[in-house]
């Protein structure tokens, strides 16, 4: 598989043509080859490294670890800059009792957006060019010499007039002792030595070793096991639970009701789901127990019926453009609500002692479980700590909190015991923040030249904005929702988007790439219909629409260019293409698939390239493309939810299906071509342009357009 | 009271014989290599082998592996050498979140021991473990590599 790593604009840098993925190892820069659990010994150097006296570097990581591999990129940022030896660097978890008892420190902990990387890689190069300042000064100091004439490289120190030479460890005390700089001077990014270069990551050896790193892993002395059973119903309650079918049952320690559910604790997991799963409980299903997939689909559907809704952007004119069109074309695209399934299930470990709480939890916010703790327990902030451990995936379902505010309560209930709620795959799959149900209408007029002359979307979807943030929300407009959209790259002289907010009682959520997994799949197989229609080729006619936007324009250019749009493909052949930015970066894919009479769908090559700005760990980089690409097509080609009597009706994975490696596209190319100049986000864009470009394909070679997913119910499966 | 070897040490567990050997490993001895994912034998995520065979442990009642031998992700290296399989992982980078990654490798081990030359195919066949973060691109590869160090080291 090979990955292209362009550093300047005409120049592509093959750096590896192995056959089924990975870098050539030479080009790796090695780690230590047992990343042992950090060791914290010696002087800290600002908040975010200690130099211990053996020139060992712990660096802290404050954003949450699921896999994206961004406590490794994290690391490299401070050691970029404070010239450490790279092979000495280990990474620790920060204290979310520290981080409160100082104010903050160490900035945001939410992991989400694609947000660890760019939103804190300034602070973060600042904090190891200012320790990296402190080691010298300290140096100068203990030789008498000015600081200007001394050097930091590898971890050593070198006194450039007179060849003299200390290491880090030697000065780190001092150095520890001296005022941080106000004002660091960071590298030109033509003088990185780490950034850029790929690195092997910090936490792969513990991985391959099965080390206890993840929330479920957690072991406390005394430990209690939790199972829980929530009410089947999204905002329904618990009636009544007869607690009484197993009493005096073996390792049974306490029946606990919470308001939407009741959780059984005992000895250990098995006993707790084995007794909770006998008991006979009762549920207030309120209001929505009659609601189903048809009905929810019909009740967001009136959204692009009815008469007044927002209009969230109004160019031009669309109306008069339409009344002068050569061409008008309409079409209504459909997305299903999905489950986010990281493999480890839900899980928190929480012990409430007196007015003190203790929690472990897998989160993507270590400040937000922080908070829900508190509240929870009804102590404060100073009272709380929170261990974070590894994610077992989060895709963005453990930003929310529900499963912290349950451990904590049932931690009060068996108060001094430290209690680890885990929940079934079943829970899991029938209690997610799911990926908003979406609906959207579009209509486009073509002059008689071909030109798209107006455009007019209604969009009518959830929204996520309205349950975690509604002060968003304005007039009736989330912005958020409409990703992809109101922000579209096009040129369009006569544009109108207008948006119906539509929420049922489904709990909706950030989903990987969030809106921008299912708008651009809208948008994008309509712009290929606008093509169609004015007898374009998909590629000129996005070309031609996106001449003042040149980042766009370049991924567009190279994912065509790799996978030889336009040349001669086998008979039977067909490709698609897309384009689409988000978090911060930009993602062109083309696809190559043949389709049988029988609707088996051979995906044969799958081009992503990705402009992120600047790229840390390019083979991190380039794992988030295929693991984008495993997620993405997972979704497009089986993925919905679907509600039946007000309740989710998949419950595993025999019935929500995932990826398996069979699976897999074998010929996945991923084309970085960071034009540098900003920080864009790596986990989730080059998700957004997979289920447009594999759809256009699939037009291509049947001639079928695909408006609703996932494939599964349009007469397609995997050949 | 039922017995069983795990890594090579003998345990004697008071359990009720159907506790799924994945629960009397995770909880009763604090063995949590073998993950638990699905608890229906779908995601291979508590793959261990049972007398060299690979098996779902969470859908293997206890009583199954008594007087046996059960070898998990924690027993694999030898005399502080990782297997062959767990150096292609770290050597091609495989895991992500890497929840999954102790059962692929104990799925890749056994593949290996009966095939040592493993085509795509029977890779396809043998590695049917879900890896929601998608390193399959990157465990082909490894098993590939694995498969030629076993070769040379044996030959």
């Amino acid at each position: 598989m090979p990955i292209l790593f362009r550093k300047s604009r005409r120049d592509f840098l093959k750096v590896s043509t192995a056959a089924g993925g990975g870098l050539a190892l030479q080009f790796m820069i090695p780690a230590r080859a047992i990343a042992a659990g950090a060791v914290a010994k010696g002087p800290e150097l600002t908040a975010w490294l200690v130099v211990n006296p053996d020139n060992s570097v712990v660096i802290r990581v404050a954003r949450s670890e699921m896999g994206q591999g961004s406590s490794t990129g994290l690391a490299m940022l401070v050691a970029e800059e404070l010239e450490c030896d790279w092979t000495k660097v280990r990474t620790e978890f920060v204290s979310t009792a520290e981080h409160v008892r100082r104010n903050r420190v160490w900035g945001s902990m939410a992991t989400g957006g694609s947000r660890s990387i760019r939103d804190s890689q300034e602070y973060l190069r600042q904090a190891g060019a200012a320790a990296r300042e402190m080691l010298v000064a300290a140096a100068a100091q203990r030789w008498k010499v000015p600081a200007s004439e001394c050097d930091a490289e590898n971890g050593v120190i070198t006194h450039t007039l007179s060849l003299r030479k200390l290491r880090f460890g030697q000065v780190a005390l001092a150095a520890s002792k001296l005022e941080p700089p106000k004002d660091v001077k960071l590298k030109d990014p033509k003088a990185w030595n780490l950034i850029g270069k790929p690195a092997r990551r910090l936490d792969i050896p513990d991985k391959v070793r099965g080390k206890p790193l993840f929330g479920i892993d957690v072991q406390q002395p005394g430990m209690a096991y939790a199972a829980i059973a929530q009410c089947p119903v999204f905002r329904g309650k618990l009636a009544t639970v007869a607690g009484e079918r197993i009493k005096g049952m073996r390792g049974l320690i306490k029946v606990v009701q919470l308001e939407d559910a009741v959780a059984v604790v005992a000895d250990n997991w098995w006993r707790a789901d084995r007794m909770l799963k006998l008991l006979p409980i009762e549920w207030d299903v309120g209001p929505n127990g009659g609601a189903s997939t048809e009905s929810i689909r019909e009740f967001v559907r009136f959204g692009l019926e009815d008469s007044s809704v927002p209009v969230a952007r109004d160019d031009g004119n669309v109306e008069a453009a339409f009344a002068q069109a050569a061409k008008l074309i309409e079409s209504e695209y459909y997305a299903p609500f999905l489950n986010h399934a990281p493999l480890e299930p839900m899980n928190c470990t929480a012990l409430v002692k007196g007015d003190r709480v203790e929690v472990w939890a897998p989160t993507q916010n270590a400040e937000a479980t922080h908070a829900a703790a508190a509240a929870t327990a009804g102590v404060p902030l100073e009272n709380v700590e929170v261990h974070l451990t590894h994610l077992g995936g989060g895709f963005g379902r453990r930003g929310f909190q529900d499963y912290t505010r349950q451990a904590v309560s049932i931690a009060k209930a068996v108060e001094g015991r430290p209690v680890k709620l885990l929940w079934s795959r079943e829970e899991d799959m029938q209690h997610d923040y799911y990926r908003p149900m979406t609906l959207m209408r579009f209509k486009a007029a073509l002059d008689s030249s071909g030109k798209l002359t107006a455009w007019r979307v209604r969009d009518a979807s959830h929204s996520i904005m309205a349950g975690v943030r509604p002060q968003e929300i304005k007039e009736g407009i989330d912005r958020h929702a409409l990703g992809g959209i109101v922000d579209m790259p096009y040129e369009v002289p006569n544009l109108r988007i207008e948006f119906a907010m539509r929420n049922s009682h489904v709990p909706v959520g950030f989903m990987r790439t969030v809106f921008h997994s299912q708008n651009p799949f809208m948008r994008e197989c309509f712009v290929d219909e606008m093509a169609s229609a004015a007898g374009k080729d998909p590629y000129e006619f996005r070309r031609a629409l996106l001449q003042g936007r040149p980042k766009d324009l370049g991924v567009l250019d190279a994912a065509a260019r790799v996978s030889g749009w336009g040349s001669p493909l086998p008979a039977g052949v067909h490709r698609g293409i897309a384009v689409q930015d988000s978090h911060g970066s930009y993602a062109g894919a083309v696809f190559e698939v043949s389709v049988s009479a029988a609707g088996e769908l051979d995906i044969r090559r799958v081009v992503v390239a990705v402009d992120p700005g600047y790229v840390v760990n390019p083979d991190s980089a380039e794992a988030q493309v295929q693991s984008c690409v495993a997620y993405g097509l997972t979704s497009v080609l089986w993925g919905e939810i679907t509600l039946r009597e007000g309740r989710v009706e998949q419950s595993n994975f025999h019935d929500y299906r995932l990826m398996r490696i069979a699976e897999m596209p074998k010929r996945i190319e991923a084309v970085l071509v960071p034009s540098g100049g900003f920080w864009g986000g790596m986990g989730e864009t080059p998700l957004a342009p997979l289920a447009p470009a594999l759809a256009n394909a699939i037009f291509a070679a049947t001639g079928k357009r695909i408006r609703s997913l996932p494939l599964k119910n349009q007469g397609l499966r995997l050949a | 009271m039922i017995e069983l070897t795990v890594n090579g040490r003998k345990h004697s567990v008071d359990v009720e014989p159907e506790m799924p050997l994945l629960w009397v490993l995770r909880d009763v001895l604090d063995v949590k290599g073998p993950k638990f994912g699905c608890g229906i034998a779908q995601c291979g995520a508590c793959t261990v082998h049972l007398n060299g065979e690979p098996v779902r442990s969470c859908s293997v009642p206890v009583s199954a592996a008594a007087n046996q031998k059960v070898l998990t992700i924690e027993g694999l290296a030898q005399r502080g050498q990782l297997h062959p399989v767990q150096k292609a992982w770290i050597d091609h980078e495989v895991p992500q979140c890497g929840y999954c990654q102790s059962g692929q490798i104990m799925a890749a081990v056994a593949l290996l021991a009966k095939n040592r030359d493993p085509s795509d195919k029977d890779i396809d066949a043998a590695m049917t473990n879900i890896c929601r973060c998608g390193t399959y691109a990157r465990i082909r590869t490894a098993i590939h590599a694995a498969a030629k160090t076993l070769k040379s080291t044996k030959a």
